[in-house]
């Protein structure tokens, strides 16, 4: 057991710098630089450069375009990626779908989907959740009956993420209304521009549209479409439920945050030092570090320990849980440093000058950041109900 | 010892909880905050006049109805409860207080526009430098003549846009975190000279930066001594922030009781969520803090008016407990909600997000511990 990186994984550390400081997009790094909202042509930017090097998906099989990295190679693109602070990646194709199609798709659905999945042609939805239907998720109502070579489905999801830019949604849908309630599920790739198909808007707490509500009438669906046999769909969910939480660790987006919120107490005044000299936000801020060192050292133990190749298994919540606590932290902490700009509400700004600035730029996202990072305990399984995953699978009670 | 209100104490909040239960429903309060004004003026003009609330802590002498600091309290903790964006902390307590430390021909002629409802004065304290030290001022006052010359940038006034005067502290003397030099003005709030950049707050409310450049402001603008202002500002803000306790007391009530109407309705796995027992446990610690809160901000009202250690230490000592509160009730209400909870559509989340901002309004659990550290454990 170690922990160094050997000379190769130093060379290969040495290459992802390289790259991304000469092929990240400078108009890009100015806009997340000023806090300004990313359009879809924002997110997809990076994500081309990515996929012609050939580097857009790490974590997939060689075979359907992953780039074989070795675990340490894969911890090092993170790493670095956080450190030059780039632009996350959508997951739900790179890190959702994907991962379902080309372990439970079809050879057409593998050869049609995933090569659109890498390039970016196609924005992906995630149709889970339902009005009804949140942590119980296997409650769900939307249904899918057959109608030849067809599905029709109708029902209404709901906290469907980026929904507004998407060309096709994963969904999860009951075949099946006799059945027990997880046996009745399939998984069921839908083209948004299908008819019958309505995106609504929900406005979250700092003003975003992000999420939204999507209404399904009498959707028409081939049955070529549906992923795995019919009332199996729950066999993907778990899988790619399982997925979604190890990303949700967000372990190096952390350490960035982390620096970002030590320049802000840096910069920040208390008295005639910086808040950072402040032995009680000091403190706060090592306890965050100490914590993030945890979290990242577990990781690390399942990434490169004896398990390492069995898959994400329920020791995933552990960092989903860790991971959103830390995220939510990072947030509070940076409201608690910007003080009394905390309270000006950026997106009612109007047209100013330099002379008269409402407070430092750092500042204008610090509240409304605090408020949607709460949806990280609540998405993804809510951290009750991982709770719930690692006392039933971990601890066996 | 008695911890029971009065008759009149109870007539204020039952006339004031009736007539905001009348206008100040959610989205009533969502539409005019919303709308360019970001207020409905008729409801200050309704707490003047017909309801005599404005005059809440004053003495009958100016027209009030001669209370004090518990009359506030009852007034902030119903604006709590509907999430009021009224200015009444600014400018009954804030600046009334003042007015009623001073006393004089100043008091005199300021309380009873108060009173009427034809004042609305923005308490302009902070600067972008001074995070929550009332004394580390740059902006300056020089005296010019019979008046003075103001100079400065003060951050984050909420109700500046709305103020017809504003409260300035400002240096008269003295290095920028001296003790001696501060002063009190209140001043005409469209005064030449005086900048403002409007905007609205997270919390639903309307603020302004406000840049001072070279504002010729009169003599008796000045409230108490010249250079000698600072007992009575801390004395102020130590008012205005037993208040806001008593406002976090009303935020964190609703907090709660939405929570648990919501986790009675909510049904997953079959049942209503309420009868897990993990989220019981949790609305039990959230009813504890609710308890606290309103116990900490009558003991720290009740004594407002020791000598300033003992006060000092009794409102950092409420402040820091509300803070820590605030901030448990109000995220575990958004907790217990789910995905719903973070939506702009229901109240809860706009409860939140008041709770939040008070967590921090005249100084953090952090800075109201450590000054409560430095008066009671000095070494």
């Amino acid at each position: 057991m170690d922990m160094e990186f050997s000379p190769e994984d130093l060379a290969f550390q040495q290459e992802v710098r390289d790259f991304i400081a000469e092929n990240y997009p400078a108009d890009l790094r100015d806009k997340q630089d000023e806090g300004e909202e990313m359009s879809k042509e924002d997110f997809l930017a990076w994500h081309k450069i990515l996929y012609k090097k050939g580097w857009i998906a790490p974590a997939w099989p060689v075979e359907y375009g992953g780039t074989g990295w070795t675990p340490t190679q894969r911890f090092i693109w993170s790493e670095e990626t956080a450190r030059a602070d780039c632009i996350r990646l959508m997951p739900f194709g790179l890190a959702m779908v994907g991962p379902v199609i080309y372990t439970f798709g079809t050879p057409e659905q593998k050869a049609h989907f995933l090569p659109r999945i890498l390039s970016g042609e196609d924005w992906w939805c995630q149709g889970y959740s339902e009005p009804g239907s949140g942590s119980d998720l296997a409650s769900l109502r939307t249904t899918a009956v057959a109608d030849g070579d067809d599905y029709i489905v109708n029902g209404q999801k709901t906290w469907t993420t980026l929904a507004q830019h998407a060309d096709w949604g994963f969904f999860l849908v009951r075949t099946d209304k006799e059945a027990k309630q997880q046996e009745g599920i399939s998984f069921l790739l839908i083209d948004m521009k299908s008819p019958g198909i309505t995106v609504r808007p929900i406005i979250t707490l700092g003003g975003e549209h992000e999420v939204n509500e999507v209404w399904l009438e009498d959707v028409r669906v081939p049955q070529s479409q549906r992923v795995y046999d019919e009332n199996k769909g729950w066999t993907c969910a778990k899988f790619l439920l399982a997925h979604e939480r190890t990303g949700i660790a967000g372990v190096a987006a952390s350490k960035r945050g982390i620096e970002k919120v030590k320049a802000i107490a840096r910069t920040e005044l208390d008295g005639d030092k910086p808040l950072l000299a402040n032995a009680f936000f000091k403190r706060k801020v090592a306890e965050l570090e100490v914590d993030l060192a945890a979290l990242e050292f577990t990781e690390l133990r399942s990434l490169a320990g004896p398990n390492a190749n069995r898959g994400p298994g329920p020791e995933s919540s552990l960092l989903k849980i860790k991971g959103s606590e830390i995220q939510q932290r990072l947030t509070e902490l940076t409201l608690e440093a910007v003080g009394h700009y905390g309270a000006p509400y950026f997106r009612g700004f109007g047209e100013g000058d330099n002379e008269h600035p409402i407070g430092p730029d750092y500042a204008h996202r610090a509240a409304p950041t605090y408020f949607n990072m709460r949806k990280t305990t609540i998405y993804g399984g809510s951290n009750e109900i991982q709770r719930n995953i690692i006392a039933k699978m971990v601890l066996g009670l | 010892m008695d911890f029971t209100y009065t008759e009149t104490q109870d007539m204020i909040r039952d006339t004031l909880a009736r007539f905001l239960g009348d206008t100040y429903d959610f989205e009533t309060r969502q539409k005019f905050i919303n709308s360019d004004a970001g207020r409905d003026p008729a409801i200050w003009t309704a707490l003047a006049h017909e309801l005599g609330m404005l005059g809440a802590p004053f003495a009958e002498e100016h027209g009030g109805l001669g209370g004090g600091a518990l009359e506030n309290a009852i007034v902030m903790e119903e604006l709590g409860k509907v999430i009021g964006v009224e200015p009444y902390l600014p400018t009954v307590v804030i600046a009334g207080g003042a007015l009623k430390a001073v006393g004089g021909a100043q008091a005199d002629a300021m309380i009873p526009e108060i009173i009427a409802g034809n004042a609305i004065i923005a308490f302009a304290y902070a600067e972008p430098q001074g995070r929550y030290d009332l004394a580390n001022l740059r902006t300056t006052a020089k005296k010019d003549g019979a008046g003075y010359v103001l100079s400065g940038h003060k951050s984050v006034v909420y109700a500046a846009p709305w103020a017809t005067h504003l409260l300035v502290t400002a240096r008269t003397g003295g290095n920028a975190r001296d003790r001696d030099g501060v002063s009190l003005f209140l001043i005409d709030a469209n005064l030449p000279g005086i900048v403002r950049r409007d905007y609205p707050t997270v919390d639903g409310s309307r603020a302004s930066e406000i840049y001072f450049e070279n504002v010729a402001i009169p003599g008796d603008a000045l409230l108490g001594g010249e250079g000698t202002g600072l007992p009575l500002i801390e004395q102020i803000v130590d008012e205005a922030t037993v208040a806001v306790c008593a406002e976090a007391t009303g935020v964190m009530q609703k907090l709660h009781e939405g929570t648990l109407e919501y986790t009675q309705q909510r049904k997953q796995f079959g049942v209503p969520i309420a009868k897990f027992q993990v989220l019981q446990h949790r609305m039990v610690d959230m009813f504890m803090e609710v308890e606290q809160a309103r116990s900490m901000t009558i003991m720290g009202t009740l004594k407002l008016g020791l000598p300033a250690n003992e006060r000092m230490a009794a409102v950092s000592a409420a402040k820091a407990k509300v803070a820590r509160g605030a901030n448990f009730v109000g995220q575990n209400a958004i907790q217990t909600h789910g995905g719903i909870g973070i939506t702009q559509e229901l109240a809860i989340g706009h409860y939140f997000k008041r709770a939040t901002m008070i967590e921090g309004q005249f100084g953090s659990a952090d800075h109201h511990m450590d000054r409560y550290e430095r008066i009671t454990l000095a070494d």
